[in-house]
């Protein structure tokens, strides 16, 4: 469904070309003989799974990485980048997915950052803000740019360093995930910016789980899975279905009959309990949680859906106590959580799992068996002693019911792979017997076989009587594994989906459609005609899907 | 020209309005702590200094105002140097020491000639600086660890080329070199000079806005293709260089190169700085606010010395002490809210 | 997301540094004996030792607190102004009897600790700072106590505290001997211990899991202030003398470099007591081979610099103050 149709280009078009580039990390394969062919005006989709290698390849062809064998071409010309300054010199710009910026800076630094406006060879801050104000004036940012950044909402920063990547002499533009903080006008946004660029001849690398999204802005796609290329090709004629397939490994008609992920289609049975095991009222967090309340019953798996920002890991975190709130309420099976600490939670039976398993979870330089048991040690000694046995019991117990694969229970946790990290993560709070898991991310970052095994404990856990919050960025995983969906956006609750409601479609739609949106309560989603009132791209796709008309064009 | 690549690839605007809500309105929570951090330090200075004034008829005299200004001036040098490289969010522990080595190559080096007493202190302080910078660019070494052993090396050096201690290098009379530090004027010229330039370096250069982002971001900085690397062996360089340059100048105002001088000066240095409204984090420096810092400390010792002088320095000491700790728990406190809010 | 170039020299090289770090302060101290002996046969003399052990014993209790404090991430630069204030405190207190001297001396260590770890772990305040203000702060307030000139000690408890041996050791030894020994047990064996160790390892991911993280940090400033203010006593009691003008200076520097230099990051996550004892043992007996050989303190001072940095790099110290 791509806008224009690029006439055939010879070989003597490809900007930037990669031969069998291949990187491992301390024995694991990151990139095996990847070859990546990009041709001049052209907006090439990048798509696999967590841990494909789609961030490794970027990196290497970014000089952050240096590559274990092959060769980078860039305009015919064998370039091996030793930094990101170097590539960003040749021509190559990147946009990354965290805002790489710094935030104690104003905006118009960060804009200008390497390359400031002088006079008389010293730098002009006025100049500076003019022309910063300006830029972001076409982005339709308009800010206080001698603020700093971090004032800037996330959707803004990242238009920020959009305007600065497109600023240099780009000849390629890599964008990694750019629209995960981006809603829909923004994207509108971005997508002109990125069709101004294909008519300059500037060739962009697209990087998205984003299905619609590439198959509205992309003109081809490789896949990556396992670090290898599996499929390179033109967007047009690929089937959505079969470009699931491709990034999963799995049959076409399985992905169809089973769903893309480790979830069984049965929905568990909650239980009719009329208190729920966790009641979060009225949560408020100035700037980023407005009245977010919900509830998950015992048995039950609750998903929270959002785009990057909406809120999902802060209500996580606001429930446990992980941050402090301005307002809100929190009870676990009935009773008021008082205090709101992670400890007190803990004591009340709410753990969570964090996002980034790296900087909120692992305790990188103890072993597996001080991971698993270190928010349970005061249960493990008497007078501050610590007990070899109970500790050595617990630790057995979860390695081998979580089949956590490592040398020994000795052995450092940074050592294991992501997936086992994060089932020693789960041994941790598993082995606290809590009645209520709040889960940010399980599967992020993890190998295939691990990311099943955890959504199907995930399963069993719900089975024996476990209350769920399920986040996750990933939409199969969120709309199979869970029984209701919450939706958020800009921190506030916008939709719930119940049983049959809880569609890819629908949750699209619901994050799609403004709160204050009047359509949104009297339209059919079944039917697919979805105004475009909201002026989101997703709505129009949906639209454009079912008449079969040309995307509006802005 | 960057105003012409700006406008190169931008599309002809954009059909939607402006984000809705891009930037969250200032609190007054974040007002009065941004206020406080920036001016906070000099509204406190010009409070001390009209309680001193009113209270004591001397102290506002100018020859109080021009001894504090004139004996003191030097060592101010040395939280210039310290801004920058606790902007970057390091930290140079070295710079009391490469004071005293200053003073005393200085010292040494104008027996031969004056183009020497400057010469010698600022080329070995630089080296020692460069090297204590690749340490913490390249090898990736603590600055903490690194300019602690800049300390103690120095230290060691110093007594080394005075035969531990014992040989005291006299500054010849009438040379010119020796007039550079007489007085009252010539050496707040001086300071006051360089602070200026420091200041042009740091706000308006390359470098400083790179200094700034180092300390703010390192990894944003790196990618953004700022030479970090190269950024950090400079700052410590020239926190070397300008400690040299101090204690050259310093030597030439007592007339020799005195081996015992400079020990503690470095954390008089770090206190002025955070004082005066720097993070020690790193990602903000302001040099205006170390003018104030290194003023308002200098204010309060001439006010003890003058009022509690039977204490002597441990007086000084406590206070200053005290006076660091509240400020730094009002600018934690003020920033957790900034962030928070 | 810096340009690592990962190799099998370069995971060679991380191996080999990694065990630099755990095990070369052993080697070193064994080549360091080896060579003093070797120049001087006298250096094993029970004398030796004694005056050895004298030196090193206040400074290796002060390094004990050091190490769980940098082990927490942390550092106290206040420990040389506690010694002070301890040196202060002692001469005034005395007429009570030696015992309730250094009691007052141990609660007024644990007040600055207190005060200190409260600031790093309710203000948030940098430990640096914190320490660095109380270190500026103590100091003064110690001199303003003691005033200017050095109080003459005659107790005779305390006197023996600084000056007996038992077996041929130094009593101040044993003193040193067993803390190190209960700082390593409580590290190994203890709820504090493995939560101080994770906490220094993790601050958030300690948080979220329910540590009671600044309870901790504020324990483990107490218990340098503590230790100081006992090596603060035991100087004292050595040297028949309080003062609080010269006492204890220099004390923090001695520390931070026998912690680093025994192997302990100070990005905190890892204590390594053993590593500690050996790297207190190691610079004092430095110290005493150059000094028993007329090199000039100077060079000395140079040489301790180079070990400093030597120690540091072989432990791949990163970034962080």
């Amino acid at each position: 469904m791509s806008a224009t149709q690029l006439p055939d280009q010879g070989v003597d078009a490809f900007v930037l070309e990669a031969d069998g580039l291949a990187k491992s990390f301390a024995g694991v394969h990151a990139l095996r003989g990847v070859d990546f062919a990009l041709r001049a005006g052209e907006v090439h989709a990048l798509v696999g799974e967590n841990g494909a290698g789609k961030s490794t390849l970027i990196k290497v062809i970014t000089g952050v990485y240096r590559p274990d064998a092959g060769t980078v071409r860039l305009a015919g010309q064998d370039r091996s980048f030793r930094s990101p300054l170097e590539a960003q010199s040749a021509g190559i710009s990147t946009i990354y997915q965290e805002v790489n910026l710094v935030p104690l800076m104003s905006v118009a630094r960060n804009l200008y950052l390497g390359r400031e406006p002088r006079r008389f060879g010293l730098v002009d801050p006025r100049a500076m803000n003019r022309g910063a104000a300006a830029t972001l004036e076409r982005y339709g940012v308009r800010v206080d740019v001698t603020r700093p950044l971090h004032t800037l909402g996330l959707g803004a920063q990242q238009m920020v360093a959009i305007a600065r990547a497109v600023q240099s002499q780009a000849r390629v533009v890599i964008m990694d995930e750019p629209t995960s903080s981006l809603e829909g006008r923004e994207v509108s946004t971005l997508f002109s910016v990125i069709r101004t660029l294909r008519e300059q001849g500037i060739a962009v690398v697209f990087v998205s789980h984003r299905l619609d999204e590439l198959y509205e802005i992309c003109d081809r796609v490789t896949v990556l899975r396992d670090g290898a290329v599996v499929h390179t090709g033109a967007l047009a004629g690929l089937d959505r279905l079969e470009l699931i397939s491709l990034m999963l490994g799995r049959e076409l008609s399985a992905v169809r009959a089973e769903g893309a992920t480790a979830f069984g289609t049965a929905s568990h049975a909650a239980g009719a309990d009329a208190r729920p095991a966790l009641r979060a009222e009225n949560l408020d967090l100035r700037h980023r949680l407005h009245g977010v309340s919900l509830d998950v019953r015992a048995g039950e798996v609750v998903g929270l859906g959002g785009l990057l920002g909406a809120g999902r890991s802060e209500t996580a975190k606001a429930i446990i106590g992980a941050l402090p709130t301005d307002g809100g309420s929190v009870d676990v099976d009935g009773k008021r959580l008082h205090r709101r600490n992670p400890a007190a939670a803990m004591r009340a039976g709410v753990v969570m799992l964090a996002e980034d398993r790296k900087a909120e979870g692992i305790i990188p330089n103890l072993s597996v068996r001080e991971n698993i048991v270190l928010a349970a040690l005061p249960r493990m000694s008497r007078a501050g002693v610590l007990s070899a046995e109970k500790q050595d019991a617990v630790v057995k117990l979860f390695m081998d019911r979580l089949r956590i694969k490592a040398s020994s229970p000795h052995q450092r946790v940074s050592d294991l792979s992501g997936g086992n990290q994060q089932k020693v993560l789960l041994a941790r709070w598993l082995c606290m017997n809590p009645k209520v898991l709040l889960l940010d991310e399980p599967t992020r970052g993890i190998d295939v076989g691990a990311k099943a095994e955890v959504q199907a404990l995930i399963d069993e856990l719900a089975r024996e009587g476990l209350a769920v919050l399920l986040i996750s960025s990933e939409l199969e995983e969120l709309i199979e594994g869970s029984d209701r969906v919450v939706v958020l956006k800009d921190g506030s609750v916008v939709g719930h989906l119940d049983g049959d409601e809880v569609t890819e479609e629908r949750l699209l739609h619901a994050l799609a459609a403004a709160p204050s949106d009047p359509a949104r309560g009297d339209q059919d989603p079944d039917s697919g005609s979805v105004a475009a009132a909201s002026g989101s791209i997703v709505a129009e796709t949906a639209a454009a899907a079912d008449s079969g008309d040309e995307e509006q064009k802005r | 020209m960057s105003s012409s690549t700006l406008n190169r690839t931008l599309p002809p605007g954009p059909a939607a309005g402006p984000v809705a809500e891009p930037q969250q309105a200032p609190t007054l929570r974040e007002r009065i702590s941004y206020q406080v951090q920036r001016r906070g330090a000099l509204a406190v200075l010009v409070l001390v200094a009209a309680l001193a004034s009113g209270l004591s008829p001397t102290f506002p005299t100018w020859s109080n105002i021009s001894s504090i200004l004139g004996n003191n001036a030097f060592v101010w040098l040395l939280a210039l140097a310290m801004t920058f490289v606790i902007t970057t969010g390091g930290i140079d522990l070295s710079v009391g020491s490469l004071y005293a080595l200053g003073g005393v190559l200085a010292a040494r080096g104008a027996q031969t000639g004056s183009w020497l007493a400057v010469l010698l202190p600022v080329v070995v302080c630089a080296a020692w600086g460069a090297v204590q910078g690749l340490l913490v660019a390249k090898a990736r070494m603590a600055p903490f660890i690194v300019t602690l052993a800049g300390l103690l090396g120095a230290r060691g050096l110093l007594q080394a080329i005075t035969n531990e201690g014992s040989t005291t290098y006299l500054v010849p009379q009438g040379s010119w070199f020796r007039d550079l530090g007489q007085g009252t004027w010539t050496p707040v010229l001086i300071v006051a000079a360089l602070f200026v330039l420091g200041w042009l370096l740091l706000e308006r250069t390359g470098f400083g806005a790179a200094l700034t982002a180092i300390g703010g971001n390192e990894n944003a900085a790196r990618l953004l293709g700022l030479p970090v690397d190269r950024a950090k062996v400079l700052v410590y360089l020239l926190s070397g260089t300008l400690a040299g340059v101090a204690g050259a100048l310093g030597g030439s105002r007592l007339g020799s190169g005195v081996t015992t001088i400079g020990v503690g000066y470095e954390l008089t240095a770090i206190a002025a700085v955070v004082i005066g409204g720097t993070l020690l984090s790193g990602g903000f420096g302001s040099i205006g606010g170390t003018v104030c810092g290194v003023l308002l400390l200098a204010v309060i010792h001439n006010l003890i010395d003058h009022y509690f002088s039977q204490y002597g320095s441990a007086f000084t000491d406590a206070v200053n002490g005290g006076f660091l700790a509240v400020v730094v728990l009002l600018q934690t406190a003020l920033s957790r809210a900034r962030r928070l809010g | 997301m810096s340009s690592i170039t990962w190799s099998p020299t370069a995971v060679g090289r991380d191996r080999l540094l990694r065990w630099l770090q755990d095990y070369g302060v052993y080697g070193a101290l064994v080549i360091l004996l080896i060579v003093a002996v070797a120049l001087n046969t006298g250096f094993m003399s029970a004398s030796n030792w004694r005056v050895q052990l004298f030196q090193l014993s206040p400074t290796l209790l002060v390094a004990l607190g050091m190490a769980l404090v940098i082990g927490t991430e942390g550092i106290d630069l206040s420990v040389g102004a506690v010694i002070a204030l301890a040196a202060a405190v002692i001469p005034l207190y005395i007429g009570y009897g030696a015992w309730p001297a250094v009691g007052i001396a141990l609660l007024l260590g644990a007040a600055s600790g207190s005060l200190g770890g409260s600031m790093v772990a309710f203000a948030g305040v940098q430990p640096i700072v914190a320490t660095l203000a109380l270190m500026i702060g103590l100091r003064g307030l110690a001199e303003l106590m003691n005033g200017d000139a050095a109080k003459p000690v005659v107790d005779s408890t305390l006197l023996s505290l600084g000056e007996n041996s038992a077996l041929g050791v130094p009593v101040m030894a044993w003193i040193a001997l067993a803390a190190a020994v209960i700082t390593g047990l409580v590290l190994r064996l203890t709820t504090f211990g493995r939560q101080l160790v994770a906490i220094g390892d993790n601050r958030p991911a300690s948080r979220l899991a329910g540590l009671p993280v600044r309870r901790v940090l504020i324990t483990v400033y107490v218990i340098s202030g503590v230790l100081s203010a006992l090596a603060g006593a035991l100087i004292v009691g050595h040297g028949a003398e309080a003062d609080p003008a010269n006492q204890g200076l220099n004390m923090e520097l001695n520390a931070i470099t026998a912690v680093v230099v025994g192997g302990t990051p100070l990005t905190g996550g890892r204590v390594r007591v053993l590593g500690t004892v050996a790297g207190a043992l190691f610079m004092q007996l430095i110290t005493a081979v150059l000094t028993q050989h007329n090199v000039h303190a100077s060079y000395t001072q140079i040489v301790e610099a180079a070990i400093i940095c030597f120690a540091v790099y072989a432990s791949r110290e990163r970034g962080t103050r």
